[in-house]
């Protein structure tokens, strides 16, 4: 140990290796290579994951939708082709019946999905046609939206009132107020009713069948001014963390089954979106880019450790005489195997230091191109436990390989190494 | 200071087995300079590598400054060589990357030595061979004979108990030789132990005792009229 940390050892191994610059540059370009292909992968591939994961940040990683559609199969009196609407009532039932539901948050929607035009949103003289939802409180439990500052999502005293307060969109604040206008207060008419503006949300790109247009109103209010009843279009819902949203989904579809009087084998009567096993299949896939950039870096780093191993092999060859004259004048075994395991160490780890600063700038760099086009990358960070492993296994791995050459030197008896010509 | 008693060794060659040294029995005080002689082939290099601890003997006894050398580990051996032993080689053997100052520091640095104090003696050294200034010259801007002079430097920096010097003059031209001899008395003048291998007559009568080999074993062992080789220096 005391030879590790002696100012001597370290002045002998860096003579030896400054005074053949070339043959070192080449040799720590094999593992300079290698440790710049694994940063830059694992970066790259952690920064897909951020991207993918920012896209996805506005809903809930493990929600799900389920509507109603007709039935395919006669069941208990009932004909093929009965549509079926879900009814407000199947939220408590659903929520009783599957504790993996966190949350769930019934939808009603005018002119998203292909029901006729929009309906005519007026103030003044401008006027356009916007979709209208009609939401509960807990909707932004399971996607969020964020309300820019001065207003707020719909209460529960809107619900119970069955206020005619809406949340706008920011295109519908371009279209309908100027500039430097405050919309919050402000009224606008929604299929010829007044309603009073109490915020507006920031749109988010990227969840879905949404737009930078939608006006959410309080769900009593949708009901009474479509005259909607207890029905709803669809059901918006979160699972726990922990569950497995694959499970819940057929769940939620064998109790609404059950509550609507359908055959439990009738597989189109309701229909389902599952967003977290999406969001699982992503990022599984970018769970696999990160194993594959993983192990790519690792073979590459591997494969520049046997070129050290290789090229000091060669070295030790060339310097037989040398280590030959050294052992006459004093040098041990043990003196000159450590100087050529710790050349091979030092020259490594020289070589993982440059490629790490090298893959950082690099990643840096995309990161930079990346910035304004939308692509899914985001923060592309190689965690530092595994910068630090990297920089351990090429400390092992050059200790190791260094190992062979180091044997080759102390095999040759002094006596034959000064011989040599 | 040296003590060898029925030396043998013998090299196998296959199946064939060439007996070098067939007995020798050898000594030499503190402050000797004795010529090894001997015709290629006599066996004058495996005796100096044997006293170099280079090689083993088979059999036989050595003492060097009362310490019995036998079954040296490499280890042991390369800390008797680098305490007791100062080595001279035909073909100089300096390291071709480091400057003549750095090269006469090496055996200080497997002595432990402090860098600065290292640097220090071996510029001492190389003043007293007379190259103080070519300290900072690598090997190859030497002349032959400058370049054994650091040799010789190197040799001495350990400060060793016995000085083995293999062919010290074989690879240089006459002039050379002398001046490197001339060296290698005044060194001997301040009583050092030297031994030199040479199958050169004149070098050999530069030395104050001759021992000749032939077929692995001592021939003649005489002491000679020591020439000064500076008599051939201007």
């Amino acid at each position: 140990m005391r030879f590790l940390f002696d100012r001597n050892t370290w002045q002998e191994i860096f003579g030896s290796i400054s005074k053949n610059k070339i043959r070192t540059i080449i040799t720590i370009i094999g593992v300079l290579w290698g440790i710049f292909v694994y940063i830059a992968m694992s970066g790259a591939a952690k920064g897909l994951d951020n991207g993918f994961e920012r896209e996805f940040e506005t809903v809930a990683m493990n929600s799900l939708f389920a509507w109603g559609q007709s039935t395919s199969k006669p069941y208990e009196g009932f004909k093929t082709g009965r549509q079926i609407r879900l009814q407000l009532g199947d939220v408590s039932v659903l929520q009783n019946r599957i504790p993996e539901i966190q949350y769930i948050a019934p939808r009603n929607a005018k002119g998203v999905f292909g029901d006729g035009t929009p309906p005519l949103i007026v103030r003044g003289q401008k006027s356009n046609n916007f979709a209208v939802y009609g939401d509960f409180p807990v909707f932004t439990s399971i996607a969020t939206k964020k309300i820019y500052d001065g207003g707020r999502f719909i209460n529960d005293d809107d619900i119970e009132q069955a206020r005619k307060v809406c949340v706008i969109g920011e295109q519908t604040q371009k279209e309908l107020f100027e500039k430097d206008e405050n919309p919050i207060g402000q009224y606008i008419r929604v299929d010829n009713i007044y309603f009073q503006v109490i915020g507006v949300h920031k749109f988010v790109p990227g969840g879905g069948f949404e737009t930078d247009g939608d006006i959410y109103i309080p769900f009593t209010t949708y009901q009474r001014l479509y005259n909607t009843g207890d029905e709803i279009d669809w059901l918006t819902i979160a699972a726990y963390d922990d569950a497995d949203v694959v499970q819940v989904e057929e769940d939620v579809k064998t109790v609404l089954k059950r509550i609507h009087k359908v055959d439990p084998t009738d597989e189109r009567a309701f229909g389902s979106f599952n967003l977290g096993e999406i969001f699982n299949r992503i990022m599984g896939f970018s769970k696999g880019l990160t194993f594959l950039s993983f192990v790519i870096g690792i073979a590459t780093i591997l494969a520049g450790v046997i070129g050290i191993g290789n090229i000091l092999l060669i070295s030790v060859k060339e310097r037989t005489k040398e280590l030959g004259v050294r052992r006459a004048l004093g040098a041990t075994p043990r003196e000159v195997r450590s100087q050529i395991i710790l050349e091979s160490v030092f020259l490594t780890f020289i070589a993982g230091i440059i490629g790490i600063i090298l893959g950082a700038a690099t990643l840096n760099l995309v990161n930079n191109l990346t910035q304004g086009i939308d692509f899914p990358y985001t923060n592309p960070t190689v965690p530092i436990p595994y910068v630090v492993g990297a920089m351990l296994l090429m400390v092992i791995l050059g200790t190791l390989i260094g190992l062979i050459p180091a044997q080759r030197a102390v095999s040759i008896r002094p006596i034959d190494a000064l011989r040599e010509e | 200071m040296i003590e060898i008693k029925d030396l043998h060794k013998s090299y196998k060659m296959g199946s064939n087995s060439l007996h070098v040294l067939k007995g020798i029995n050898f000594s030499a005080k503190a402050g000797e300079l004795v010529a090894i002689m001997g015709s290629s082939g006599s066996g004058k290099s495996t005796l100096l590598n044997i006293l170099g601890m280079l090689d083993e003997a088979d059999s036989g006894e050595y003492t060097l400054d009362g310490v019995p050398i036998r079954d040296l580990s490499e280890t042991k051996a390369a800390q008797y060589r680098n305490k007791f032993l100062g080595f001279v080689f035909q073909s100089f053997n300096l390291i071709n990357y480091k400057s003549a100052m750095e090269n006469v520091a090496l055996p200080l640095y497997y002595q432990r030595v402090a860098r600065k104090e290292r640097q220090e003696k071996a510029l001492n050294y190389l003043e007293r061979v007379g190259l103080k200034e070519w300290a900072e010259h690598l090997p190859n801007e030497l002349s032959g004979g400058q370049k054994q002079r650091v040799a010789i430097a190197r040799a001495m920096a350990a400060e060793p108990k016995v000085l083995l010097a293999d062919e010290p003059t074989g690879a240089l031209d006459s002039k050379t030789s002398y001046e490197v001899m001339d060296l290698i008395q005044k060194i001997n003048d301040e009583g050092n132990t030297i031994l030199v291998v040479t199958h050169e007559e004149d070098i050999a009568h530069m030395c104050k005792r001759i021992v000749h080999l032939r077929d692995g074993v001592i021939v003649e062992d005489k002491k000679v009229e020591q020439v000064r080789a500076s008599e051939y220096v201007q």
